[in-house]
């Protein structure tokens, strides 16, 4: 099935607003931790994982979705959120803690919460697994036509929560959709020491799913399958599991001094940069022209500029706010 | 000679490296353990020295690897397992609650469960509510789990040799802005002066970091050192403080701080855990106690006003106890 340059372009474009969301945000991330490096200092403090260089996962699965399909995500969760359509100026202003973010800076950025788009995450691994269970159940009980979507990484495919989930949704044939982002690393243990079978398309399957392994760099591989995927479960006919393998371009997080990766090993990869492969292949067909391509860039780059302008431009919460939204009612 | 210094992490390394060499019975489980050194640096060098086999990076399964290590424990073997944030706890709960805590008692005494649960704990740095807890609290609550938690890189090696050696399940809380790391905010006390050879901490000695006779500071771990900067400022104003680290809850040392109150008369409790049903309360429960008729003044407790750790600055700087409020405590309360 061959994608038309409408769809391709959509799906390019949302890659690049990942990559240059992800870049501004981690150079902005080094203000204030320079000459010397204080993971508590700048306008951005705390830990920073970024997405970089497997956009091709997050475009090629949420173009599938609606504002009203839920997702959880993980503690890498921009990618997803940006896919799955959110306001760029709150999630910048969130990542800044500031109180026009969305959840008013109490979150930051590995605690996205966006309820409008059925969207959350949180940085304990494996931990949205089940909720996307309990997603689909709720779609499920309530006779509705929408797919719930959990991405995790191959790391936490170890974790009981894992196991325990794919079982459920199988056994309730529930609407879910189980997108393992295999980036080869759970921080600096490669999945071939973490993990007996080559894929965790085996592991689907042996929990009675349709599941497949694709090339997670390539965005037409990610859609084609998350699209058969998703439309199985809007159909009523069960949960699948997709194992893209990716890389991630800025190690585990920022900081990440890297030395346990293989010399050359990431070089090899940004070879096959998502967004320059799916550049150059529209580019071979005609449809991109390198000042189109350009133009994408230039209105991307203003999008997260202005993102990034409100969430300077607003304010810190009142201290006092850190007691409020423990409960909904506080007596 | 001069004392040689180390920081808390590599006084861990050391005081397991030894342990290693001593016994060939210890050996390390936990994630980014080896290659990478510890997330916090605890097992730096452990991978080189003794091999994959005795230094063993686990898959992301804190189930799987600390129930592995209770039951290598009950064999025999002497397993420290790293669970990298202590707020990662929840998916290993029913192995530490139930089994680590419990099985020497539900045995009669029969069966020992030698092991070492380590864990990093605390905030500070806008990691936001799954990676700043301290917790402490919930596992001394919990019967059978000895609780030690070091402010210094002197104890840190002690304590840990000390864990090593216990014949109990011992969990071994070491905070991040304690461990000297060079990405984390400045603490100069991270780093200090280890002895080189082997020595041991005996659980239940609170040290007193401090002397004072105005009041008593008790406390464990960073806000050991926010208590101390405190009582430096509070001494400038006349105030004379006493700070005690508690260095372990389960066994608690309640003579020192018993001891201490009928000096002083005085008592604040700062803890970087949560505030209700932990450890603040638990302390001034024992002082009502015991040493009630000495209390010259109601005792008042700085901790984390039960709310979990915000991600914004000013937010969780209002939610952590600050030098800045624990003076201001110590005025007020010697004011009464």
């Amino acid at each position: 099935m061959a994608l038309s340059r409408e769809t391709l372009l959509q799906l390019y474009e949302m890659m690049v607003k990942i990559r240059t969301f992800e870049e501004r945000v981690a150079e902005i991330y080094y203000e204030g931790k320079q000459p010397v490096f204080n993971i508590a200092a700048g306008p951005v403090p705390g830990e920073m994982h970024l997405y970089s260089g497997q956009e091709a996962v997050a475009a090629g699965v949420c173009a599938h979705l609606r504002p009203d399909d839920p997702v959880t995500s993980t503690h890498r969760p921009h990618g997803h959120l940006i896919a799955k359509g959110v306001d760029l100026k709150r999630m910048m202003a969130e990542i800044f803690g500031k109180e026009t973010g969305l959840c008013h800076g109490k979150g930051g950025h590995m605690h996205l919460f966006d309820p409008e788009l059925h969207f959350g995450c949180g940085g304990i691994v494996g931990g949205g697994i089940p909720h996307a269970v309990g997603a689909a159940l709720a779609i499920k009980k309530r006779g509705e036509d929408r797919v719930a979507v959990s991405f995790f990484g191959e790391g936490a495919a170890n974790i009981g929560a894992f196991h325990e989930s794919l079982n459920l949704a199988a056994i309730w044939k529930l609407p879910a959709v189980f997108v393992v982002e295999d980036n080869l690393y759970a921080i600096s243990v490669p999945k071939t020491a973490s993990t007996a079978v080559r894929s965790n398309a085996e592991r689907g399957a042996a929990y009675g799913m349709p599941a497949v392994q694709v090339d997670g760099q390539d965005v037409v591989a990610v859609y084609e399958a998350a699209g058969e995927a998703i439309e199985r479960a809007r159909r009523g006919e069960g949960p699948s599991l997709i194992e893209a393998v990716c890389y991630r371009f800025r190690g585990h997080f920022e900081g990440d001094p890297e030395h346990y990766l293989p010399e050359g090993e990431k070089e090899k990869w940004k070879q096959r940069d998502p967004i320059v492969l799916l550049g150059n292949q529209l580019k071979e067909q005609g449809w991109l022209t390198d000042e189109e391509a350009q133009a994408i860039q230039e209105r991307m780059t203003a999008l997260v500029a202005e993102a990034e302008a409100f969430a300077r431009q607003s304010a810190y919460p009142a201290p006092e706010a850190a007691l409020t939204d423990v409960f909904v009612q506080a007596s | 000679m001069a004392e040689r210094l180390l920081t808390t992490a590599r006084a861990i390394a050391e005081a397991i490296a030894q342990e290693m060499e001593r016994d060939e019975r210890v050996f390390v489980m936990g994630e980014d353990i080896g290659a990478y050194g510890g997330i916090f640096g605890a097992t730096q060098g452990l991978l080189e020295k003794f091999g994959p086999e005795r230094v063993m990076d686990t898959p992301i399964s804190e189930m799987g690897f600390i129930g592995a290590a209770v039951g290598a424990a009950t064999e025999g073997m002497r397993p420290i397992a790293e669970l990298m944030f202590v707020d990662f706890f929840g998916v290993a709960m029913d192995q530490i609650f139930n089994h680590m805590a419990k099985i020497h008692y539900m045995s009669g005494g029969n069966v020992k469960v030698p092991m070492v649960l380590m864990t990093a704990i605390g905030g500070g740095y806008s990691d936001a509510a799954q990676h700043s807890q301290c917790l402490y609290g919930l596992f001394a609550h919990t019967p059978g789990i000895k609780v030690v938690i070091p402010s210094t890189p002197y104890d840190a090696k002690g304590l840990m040799i000390q864990a090593i050696r216990d014949d109990d399940p011992v969990m071994y809380f070491f905070h991040k802005g304690i461990m000297g790391l060079g990405w984390m905010y400045p603490n100069p006390r991270a780093t200090g002066p280890v002895p080189e050879e082997p020595y041991t901490i005996p659980f239940g000695q609170a040290d007193i970091k401090r002397e004072g006779t105005d009041l008593t500071i008790l406390t464990v771990s960073l806000m050991v050192h926010r208590s101390l900067d405190a009582a430096e400022q509070l001494a400038e104003e006349g105030i004379s403080a006493e700070v005690i680290d508690l260095r372990t809850l389960v066994p608690l040392d309640k003579e020192t701080i018993i001891e201490s109150v009928k000096k002083t008369h005085r008592v604040l409790v700062v803890d970087e855990d949560y505030k209700s049903f932990g450890m603040s309360g638990e302390l001034i429960a024992i002082i009502a106690e015991e040493a009630l008729d000495y209390l010259d003044a109601p005792p008042k407790r700085l901790a984390v006003p039960d709310v979990p750790i915000p991600y914004s600055r000013p937010l969780e700087e209002f939610v952590l106890p600050s030098v800045e409020r624990i003076v201001q405590t110590a005025r007020d309360l010697v004011a009464e």
